[in-house]
């Protein structure tokens, strides 16, 4: 058969009834979506408005430089301050090496089998509610001591820093192209060294980031301290066999007076804490900007 | 292997009977470089490469000579690359993958379990298809990367060592005043002559080469291959390629693989490059090199 031309029909461009309807249909549903967008916008607004409005008054000299007092007599939030700025770096010396190394090894050594499961434990271990790692840690720092003391809140921060920092740092060292590492290989470098000075130089801004990210998360935790470093009156630097305070249990034990006073240093020590894990994932993101793997 | 490499600098004449300059391509004058290694061979015997139970190299016997270029060609999935990875081991690195046979380099069987395959490494180099010098480094840390990362070496060292890598490649000229900068600023070329650089750096013997040029422009490709026209003078090269008219261009022997029934790649002819091309003994490379099927 020769070919034939195609007849030149005239397909239907124009809009049918139906489809009429359909583009009713989808514009109602695009807007539908659009405000659950919103909504989940909304709540992190509305905390950092209302955390502002509230706190930003009652963030004065006193809260940053004066210890704890008793009740109605002023004071501040010092003890809670200097708590954190040791609880939480010490858990980070726990957390880092732990969990970094894991990371390395999940990522870079294990089998499958034993990758899949050392993943499968560390996901779960994010999803553990953190009032069950503070009771954990309380049957084994606490308990046998009869003393609550700081060294079991920065490890009830550490457990809870670990699955996040091995996570991030497997999935970036898997973002590490294979090629790089091949390349070392064929120069004769050994595996250790080839992880070391090409794989984690590669990917060093996302382990960063994922190390800063369960920092500004173990700031925030207040549960397992209730159970551990419970919180004092007193400012407690450098004992670690002793009680110490920190900005999440100052803020639940302040919020919980019926002192006006106590209240507003509650909101003041608030807003203290959302600024910092803010600059901290603020820091994090920028460095998003700088174009490393992960970074 | 009882390979005694002649003395003095006679590099046009090879023991293993490999070849006259292929037709066009004068051979390099009388290397420029200092005198490097000597360019050993290698003498694969019953080589079998394995991915878990797939068999993707079968029963693969050839010597290649030293100080010559020899290439490897055939489809796509006739175990090309595998073979060449068999030769330097890097083919184990992957999960499951194992190896039968032998590869003997200067006498020692490279599979012997008293091998040490990150010291074979540093004698038998590779340069991958894709360009890729670490990406966090900069080009004299690249260059210096497999010194550098496998021991003490003093940083005089290390610039003699990087300048003469570099002028080996013949990327110095290009480079030489941007030392500092990073190896990724560099078009994709002058990549993949760092990455060459690079695997001279550790002075190697044997330097693998897995299509250096099939992601290259064909102004870099040239580049590429009058480089290795120029190496061939103290190095043994072994080339995968999937262009014939490289392989004609720069190889002086040329090996024919093709997949069998049982998907596994064989060696089907392994002959002087104007042979393969010209004469080819089997019908199947007859096939192949005239563009009747692959």
């Amino acid at each position: 058969m020769a070919a034939t031309t195609r007849p030149l029909t005239m397909p239907g461009l124009y809009r049918s009834h139906v489809s009429r309807r359909r583009r009713g249909f989808d514009i109602g549903m695009r807007w539908l979506s659009f405000g659950a967008a919103v909504l989940c916008v909304v709540p992190l607004a509305a905390v950092l408005i209302f955390v502002t409005v509230n706190g930003a008054a009652a963030l004065n000299p006193d809260l940053i430089t004066k210890p704890t007092r008793a009740l109605g007599k002023g004071g501040g939030a010092l003890g809670a301050i200097l708590g954190t700025l040791q609880m939480v770096p010490v858990a980070a010396l726990i957390a880092i090496p732990v969990g970094v190394a894991g990371g390395i090894y999940v990522g870079e050594f294990a089998g499958r089998r034993s990758a899949r499961i050392v993943r499968f434990a560390a996901d779960v271990m994010v999803g553990v509610p953190s009032i069950l790692i503070g009771i954990f840690v309380f049957t084994f720092l606490v308990l046998p001591f009869k003393q609550y003391n700081a060294l079991a809140g920065s490890v009830a921060l550490a457990v809870i820093m670990i699955p996040v920092i091995l996570r991030t740092t497997e999935e970036i060292l898997q973002l590490v192209p294979g090629t790089l590492r091949e390349a070392s290989l064929a120069l004769g470098i050994p595996m250790w060294r080839t992880v070391w000075s090409v794989v984690i130089r590669t990917g060093v801004g996302g382990i960063l980031t994922g190390v800063m990210l369960a920092f500004a998360r173990a700031m925030g935790e207040t549960a397992p301290l209730l159970f551990t470093a419970l919180g004092s009156r007193l400012v407690n630097v450098g004992d670690f066999g002793k009680p110490m305070d920190s900005l999440p249990v100052f803020i639940y034990v302040n919020a919980r007076q019926p002192y006006e006073l106590l209240n507003q240093q509650a909101w003041g020590a608030a807003f203290l804490l959302l600024l910092i894990v803010l600059v901290i994932n603020v820091a994090v993101r920028a460095r998003t900007w700088g174009g490393r793997i992960g970074a | 292997m009882i390979e005694t490499a002649p003395v003095g600098d006679t590099p046009m004449i090879d023991p293993a009977g490999a070849p006259h300059p292929p037709p066009g391509m004068p051979r390099a004058a009388a290397p420029a470089a200092p005198a490097a290694s000597p360019g050993a061979g290698l003498d694969v015997r019953g080589l079998n490469a394995y991915y878990g139970t797939f068999r993707a190299i079968r029963d693969v016997t050839l010597r290649i000579p030293e100080r010559a270029v020899t290439a490897i060609i055939g489809p796509s999935g006739c175990g090309k690359s595998t073979f060449l990875r068999s030769l330097n081991r890097m083919h184990e690195l992957a999960p499951d993958a194992r190896v039968t046979g032998s590869v003997e380099l200067l006498g020692v069987d490279v599979y012997d379990p008293a091998v040490d395959p990150v010291q074979l490494r540093r004698v038998v180099g590779m340069v991958f298809q894709r360009p890729n010098p670490f990406p966090t480094m900069s080009i004299f840390d690249n260059v210096a990367a497999g010194l550098r990362l496998t021991g003490h070496h003093s940083r005089q060292e290390l610039e003699a060592v990087v300048e003469q890598s570099l002028q080996r490649a013949a990327l110095w000229d290009e480079v030489k005043d941007k030392l500092k900068s990073n190896g990724t600023s560099l078009s994709g070329g002058q990549q993949q002559r760092l990455c060459i650089a690079r695997a001279l750096a550790v002075d190697p013997q044997v330097i693998l080469m897995d299509e250096p040029a099939s992601a290259l422009d064909p102004i870099a490709t040239l580049r590429i291959e009058e480089l290795i026209s120029e190496l061939r003078a103290n190095y043994t090269i072994v080339i995968v390629t999937h262009n014939m008219q490289q392989a004609s261009r720069i190889s002086d022997r040329t090996a024919f693989f093709t997949m069998g029934e049982d998907r596994a790649g064989y060696l089907v002819e392994f002959n002087d490059t104007v042979k393969v091309f010209t004469n080819p003994v089997h019908q199947l490379t007859e096939d192949y090199v005239s563009g009747r099927f692959g």
